[in-house]
């Protein structure tokens, strides 16, 4: 049954989109966690589904027009979280609302076109070409050399911002950095699980690692850890039971955290007795 | 020469003026307390004397040296904090992030700064030097997530002892901590006093007239006292005093 699957090139594609997406969201999952973006991240996953239409409106590959355009997102999510410390979330709502709309009324307009919405709402894992492989490389290689190379800014800027801002390192840059790099793990996301889906890959692996962790560093391990068994598990369930890959694969997360939080209740409960 | 010198000092936020004509000397080895009622500009005064802040007047000097907006000179403890108790870091590399490097010049830090996952030989022996310094050194491969509030705030004293600082700022660093643990974190720094100038804001009266030699009050403007009279008043007044009692004593306007 396995062996069968992985025969076929869409089912290996899959395997191999989904360990790009898992790697890049549990990174960059950990710092959106640690740094209580979730809120934020979401409302760019949104957003990003103006940029999808957009793109196929005016007829960009829509992968492409999707990271423009999230990136563009998580800027102005950033400027306006570092300038606007009350009513933030109407802003962050009416910025997460327009740009959903902004999707749908495009793609309206788009003469002839009879777009597969449900594939950027739920994902489209099976459907991944060879290209967008080579896409989703291209954006991991990105995101892991910018932590790699700002991992000790970054640290400090998740761990204690003002005593960052002390140390001489640019808060607000950083702030809007981690903002962009999500909008790539995004992006890369919403091709795996899908725009309402991304944020359970975000942040279920996440909450399983930062428990085991300790160290941001081995939490971004564990957490593209986690994230790659829960895909590499809820691919196989979905092919064999002609589920919807993305739910599938959430769900399978969802189980393994609330075994675990279920787990660490009684095992508290009981040594604490 | 003075640790700190504070000249007509006027800081706003926005159109809110927090503090006003603020005239302060420190002198080396002082142990000063800042007290005053909730957002009376005691925060804001430290984050000025860090240069987190710029004052709209006045001049702050820092032995003798305008515009310091380094922290080799001064360690700094922050009130509270957001810190997020969960986050997953040991206490050693929570420390080292007090660590400046002595030979870097400007310019040099961003050299070094990037690329470096993992923490240099020096780094680390800085810190535990520091742990060592607040009794913390057992605990410097353990979880923050693991300790108790007031070894916690140990390891924000050691972090900011990691500079080797001249000055240590402390704000409120006791306000979540049980009397006997207060006690010890006051007993440290008084034994840091030997070689280090100490400001600490508290709201614990009774324990800073026992540690500090100078007390000032703020409330936007700042009221100075002599320490030795103030001693005097309050062992003679005996038995319990609250806050308000106290400043109605020292003379500040409430
Ligand atoms: N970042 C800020 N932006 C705008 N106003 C601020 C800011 N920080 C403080 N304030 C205002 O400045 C005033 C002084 O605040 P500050 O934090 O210095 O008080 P404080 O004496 O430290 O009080 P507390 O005892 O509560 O810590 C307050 O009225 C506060 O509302
Ligand atoms: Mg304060």
């Amino acid at each position: 049954m396995i062996v069968e699957a992985l025969g076929y090139g869409f089912f290996q594609n899959a395997l191999i989109a989904g360990m790009l997406v898992s790697i890049a969201s549990g990174i960059i999952g950990s710092l959106i966690v640690v740094n209580r973006m979730v809120f934020l991240a979401g409302g760019i996953a949104h957003t990003s589904y103006g940029g999808i239409g957009l793109a196929i409106y005016f007829g960009i590959p829509v992968f492409f027009g999707a990271t423009l355009f999230s990136l563009a997102a998580s800027i102005l999510m950033a400027y306006i979280t570092i300038n606007n410390r009350e009513k933030l979330d109407i802003y962050i709502g009416l910025v997460w609302s327009v740009g959903m709309a902004i999707g749908i009324l495009f793609i309206d307009m788009t003469p002839g076109y009879n777009v597969d919405l449900m594939s950027y709402l739920f994902g489209s894992i099976l459907a991944v070409s060879q290209e967008d492989i080579y896409y989703m490389s291209a954006l991991l290689a990105i995101i892991v050399l910018c932590v790699i190379f700002f991992y000790k800014d970054l640290l400090a800027v998740s761990y204690d911002s003002e005593y960052a801002a002390l140390r001489g390192v640019n808060v607000k840059f950083f702030y809007t950095f981690i903002l962009m790099l999500s909008a790539l793990s995004i992006v890369m996301a919403i091709k795996l699980v899908g725009l309402i889906l991304v944020i359970a890959l975000l942040t279920i692996p996440i909450y399983l690692a930062i428990k085991l962790s300790s160290s941001l560093a081995m939490m971004m391990f564990l957490s593209s850890l986690f994230s790659i068994l829960f895909t590499f598990v809820g691919l196989f369930f979905s092919y064999k039971f002609d589920l919807t890959a993305g739910a599938t694969i959430i769900m399978v997360g969802a189980c393994v955290l609330i075994m675990f939080l279920i787990y660490e209740k009684i095992s508290t409960h009981y040594l604490n007795r | 020469m003075d640790a700190i010198n504070i000249k007509n000092l006027t800081c706003f936020y926005d159109e809110q003026k927090v503090l006003e004509d603020i005239n302060l000397d420190v002198k080396e080895r002082d142990f000063l307390a800042i007290i005053g009622p909730n957002g009376g500009g005691k925060s804001t005064l430290l984050k000025s004397i860090l240069g987190i802040i710029t004052p709209k007047k006045g001049s702050i000097k820092i032995f003798g040296k305008e515009n310091l907006k380094s922290l080799e000179m001064i360690g700094y403890v922050p009130q509270n904090t957001n810190i997020n108790i969960d986050f997953p870091i040991r206490v050693i590399d929570v420390v080292m992030m007090g660590h400046v490097d002595t030979c870097a010049h400007e310019g040099a830090v961003s050299k070094n700064r990037f690329f470096n996952i993992f923490s240099k030989p020096h780094e680390i022996q800085c810190a535990l030097g520091s742990l060592k310094e607040v009794g913390m050194e057992a605990y410097a491969y353990k979880k923050i997530a693991t300790l108790s509030g007031g070894q916690r705030q140990r390891v924000m004293i050691a972090r900011a002892l990691c500079s080797n600082p001249k000055i240590l700022l402390l704000d409120e660093p006791t306000s979540n901590i049980d009397a006997e643990g207060q006690r010890s974190i006051y007993e440290l720094l008084k034994k840091l006093n030997e070689h280090i100038t100490i400001v600490v804001i508290s709201h614990d009266i009774s324990v800073i007239l026992e540690y500090a030699n100078k007390v000032v009050h703020i409330n936007k403007r700042l009221v100075f006292h002599d320490m030795q009279k103030n001693i005097n008043k309050v062992t003679k007044h005996e038995g319990h005093f609250c806050e308000v009692e106290l400043m109605q004593m020292l003379g500040g306007q409430k």
